[in-house]
């Protein structure tokens, strides 16, 4: 299927709002290419200061896990309560453990 | 040999009412769908339908503020002028790209706009006559905007939930800049003050409009409860926005164009007025003032600027070429 003459690709945008923070996912929108892309991403998304970082991800490059796989796939992580310090009895008076 | 067929299709049959169950858990658990969740088709129609027209409203309704732009009083009023009207459009952005996360695009919702398929809001096809419709605007019309949209920050779909939160955050400006204007004339001169007052008389009606016919008239309510799209009925959110602006307007020193205003010490609310339902429907239908202008201003901006889309295009496909080549 051929695209329209006037078509721009679809971008996710990132953005980091203060040093120190991840980024996170915060909307998507339309550019002709990547430094359109971020200067657009600028423009809606940190108006008022939200972000001293951007990236612009390509929509088609996102790989995704599944909803319908939610159960299945992160089963594994399910039952491992050992994983958390809560299941490690600490004795009496011990401290800085 | 109909044995394995029977099991089959009463497999696929148990599998479709499991979906649904797991859908309408998370509705009532209150976990928000998300875009790859299973959802019945009329919940994603629906949604698109609603997204897509509340993104729709936001981009037409830079129109009827970006008039006045030009002829701002001062350069603090247009300086906010300018911020508001570039919020709008931001606002219609994210509700697009939500709209998108259903499985659609702008192209298609673009269209479907132009082609008089999906609406916008009506409230957009009122004219903005004088300075001090500006300032009612605001003050009403995102006013009422506000109190619909705080409710919808609880709404079922993820996306659209989180677009609310984010519009709710930069909406709250725009009624101050409106309310702002409102208190510089109202405590201006006669004339200024006669100004805001006949802005506020033609703005008021319309504004209670934009919450909708009464739930008992209202063809969606239904299936948007049982979801949870929608959280409060539209006379819910009509009389809270009524509550809390009576007061705005008493310390403007202004009169709302309503005899049937009074408080009702029983209920605890404002009584007020019946709304003009011919009013209502011939305007939802189409048949506001400005409608055919407001469209056509719409299609002349995306048309005109199909050649800098195009070319845009073309440049970027080039630059990957060359950098391929290179």
């Amino acid at each position: 299927m051929t695209n329209a003459p006037d078509h721009w690709p679809l971008w996710e945008i990132f953005v980091r709002t203060k040093r120190g923070l991840n980024h996170q996912h915060t909307g998507s929108l339309y550019a002709s290419d990547a430094k359109m892309a971020l200067e657009n991403a600028r423009d809606l998304y940190t108006r008022r200061q939200e972000g001293v970082s951007i990236w612009a991800v390509p929509a088609t490059e996102i790989t995704a896990s599944s909803p319908a796989d939610e159960g299945p796939f992160f089963e594994p992580t399910e039952d491992k309560v050992y994983r958390h310090p809560t299941f490690y009895p600490v004795p009496d008076g011990v401290e800085n453990l | 040999m109909s044995n394995t067929l029977d099991r089959s299709e009463s497999a696929a049959e148990t599998h479709s009412v499991d979906l649904e169950q797991g859908f309408l858990d998370k509705i009532e658990s209150e976990t928000k769908i998300e875009p790859k969740d299973w959802m019945p088709d009329a919940y994603r129609k629906t949604l698109i339908r609603q997204i897509a027209q509340h993104a729709h409203s936001e981009v037409v309704g830079m129109q009827p503020e970006g008039n006045w732009i030009t002829r701002a009083p001062t350069l603090h009023r247009k300086i906010g002028l300018l911020a508001k009207v570039q919020d709008e459009c931001g606002h219609g952005l994210y509700l697009y790209s939500a709209a998108e996360t259903l499985g659609t695009s702008r192209e298609e919702l673009v269209t479907a706009l132009h082609e008089g398929r999906m609406k916008y809001s009506s409230i957009f096809n009122y004219p903005t006559l004088t300075w001090a419709d500006i300032g009612a605007i605001g003050w009403l019309v995102d006013g009422a905007a506000i109190v619909n949209q705080i409710s919808l920050c609880r709404t079922s779909y993820g996306p659209y939930a989180r677009a609310m939160v984010r519009i709710c955050k930069e909406e709250s400006f725009h009624q101050r800049q409106g309310f702002g204007i409102m208190v510089t004339l109202a405590e201006g001169t006669v004339d200024q003050k006669a100004m805001a007052q006949d802005a506020l008389s033609r703005w008021w009606w319309p504004s209670l409009m934009m919450f909708g016919p009464h739930d008992s008239d209202s063809a969606h309510t239904q299936s948007s409860t049982t979801w949870k799209i929608k959280r409060q009925s539209n006379d819910e959110l009509r009389q809270r926005f009524v509550d809390i602006t009576v007061p705005q307007a008493e310390h403007l020193g202004l009169k709302l164009p309503d005899p049937d205003l009074r408080w009702n010490a029983d209920r605890g609310h404002y009584d007020f007025g019946e709304i003009d339902w011919d009013e209502f429907w011939r305007v939802v239908k189409g048949g506001g003032p400005c409608h055919l202008q407001r469209m056509a201003t719409r299609k002349a901006a995306h048309e005109n600027g199909r050649w800098v889309r195009e070319a845009a295009a073309v440049y970027a496909n080039k630059q990957r070429t060359n950098q391929q080549a290179a």
